[in-house]
């Protein structure tokens, strides 16, 4: 039977695993804020205002750099700019929501709550208390973060640089970006952006980091639409065979470029292919 | 204070792209081809952030062994492309990193 209280409890549970990799980031935030000479309160606040881990990474970097606030402004929409594919994707279970939830829960829709609850909503069963599952993983998602940039602010100087801590947000990104590449489209996208962002690292202002970014996409939609017309003469053949092979589940979901759901969740596709 | 604003901005920005299509676009249908720029967006960025830390020295390319993030950096990869998991990845890539400035030093 499920309570307020059971779904709330199980979206804890669910966002568990996920917190083990928060720790270590948050830290290294607040560790990393503290090398660059911010105010700690500005760098907690800014983990309670933005609450959004690689937007926060990047916005103390070219703080550190000088660099001019409309140009970090727009670098932190563009970073943050992918929630809202998660908000797109969580829209239609929250519709039936009060303005109170529709307000509280899009504050926590971070990658790691997204994750945990857009797979709870697409399981079967029309519970209609699956926002309390969606608030307990985005809370306790949002106190461990809370608790680990403070851990890091409090250690920071007892952390040499020696040990190369920031070294931990290019992993942590590596971790995120690579499991989701699962077209052709999508690694020339990443990957285009990437080298690009190279080759202009001296434009002024950090903007090398837009250009890159706006190319990246650009390339990527080209591909994807260019492949798409390739592969629309076959598709009717490969529907075909879908249903032949999988009439219940174990089919790896096929990959539709369009849908809000398949997002950039590393966890997400393999709870799916259970 | 500048920088206080800032960051009120920017999280002004966050929670306003968040709330979207949630709260402030209601019930409209959101275009096929605004969810197919999206979806391209995090992959890109996050590119753009990644390749420079490990392949830039003051802003200059250093592939050479005095600065191996690059080659953690494509350990860590491999790593995060066979097995998925994000702990893995950060932990492998941060230990080849500790082992390569020590056996390079």
């Amino acid at each position: 039977m499920t309570t307020r209280r059971s779904e709330f409890f199980n979206g804890i549970k669910a966002e568990l695993p996920i917190l083990l990799g928060t720790i270590p980031f948050g830290l290294i935030y607040g560790v990393s804020a503290r090398s660059f000479g911010l105010p700690p309160a500005l760098a907690q606040a800014m983990s309670v205002i933005i609450f959004a881990g690689s937007a926060q990474f990047v916005v103390i970097q070219l703080l550190n750099a000088s660099v001019p606030a409309g140009v970090i402004l727009l670098t932190a929409c563009v970073i943050n700019l992918r929630h809202a594919l998660y908000s797109a994707s969580v829209a239609p279970h929250l519709k039936q929501r009060g303005l109170f939830w529709r307000l509280l829960l899009p504050y926590l829709l971070t990658d790691e709550a997204y994750a945990v609850a857009i797979i709870h909503y697409q399981q079967p069963g029309k519970s209609p208390l699956k926002h309390w599952y969606f608030l307990g993983a985005g809370l306790i998602l949002w106190l461990t973060w809370q608790i680990g940039t403070a851990a890091g602010l409090l250690l920071g100087a007892h952390i040499p640089a020696s040990w190369s801590l920031d070294f931990t947000l290019p992993l942590t990104f590596i971790a995120i970006v690579i499991p989701a590449l699962k077209t052709r489209a999508d690694a020339m996208a990443a990957g285009a952006a990437g080298l690009i962002a190279l080759l202009v690292a001296r434009l002024p202002f950090n903007s090398g980091l837009l250009v890159a970014t706006f190319i990246g996409i650009a390339l990527g939609l080209l591909i994807e639409s260019r492949s798409k017309n390739r592969k629309s003469a076959n598709r009717q053949t490969a529907q075909a065979h879908d249903q032949a092979t999988a009439p219940g589940a174990s089919q790896p979901p096929t990959q539709e470029p369009a849908n809000a759901e398949s997002a950039l969740v590393p966890g997400e596709q393999k709870e799916a292919q259970q | 204070m500048i920088t206080w604003l800032l960051i009120l901005a920017i999280g002004v920005a966050t929670y306003a792209i968040r709330l979207s299509f949630v709260t402030i676009f209601g019930k409209r249908e959101i275009p096929a081809f605004v969810l197919r720029v999206l979806r391209f967006v995090p992959m890109a960025v996050l590119s753009a952030i990644i390749w420079p830390q490990l392949f830039l020295v003051n802003n200059t390319l250093d592939i050479s062994t005095t600065s191996p993030r690059w080659l953690a950096g494509i350990i860590a990869g491999l790593i995060a492309w066979r097995t998925r998991n994000v702990l893995l990845t950060i932990g492998v890539g941060m230990a080849a990193l500790w082992i390569l400035q020590w056996v390079l030093k």
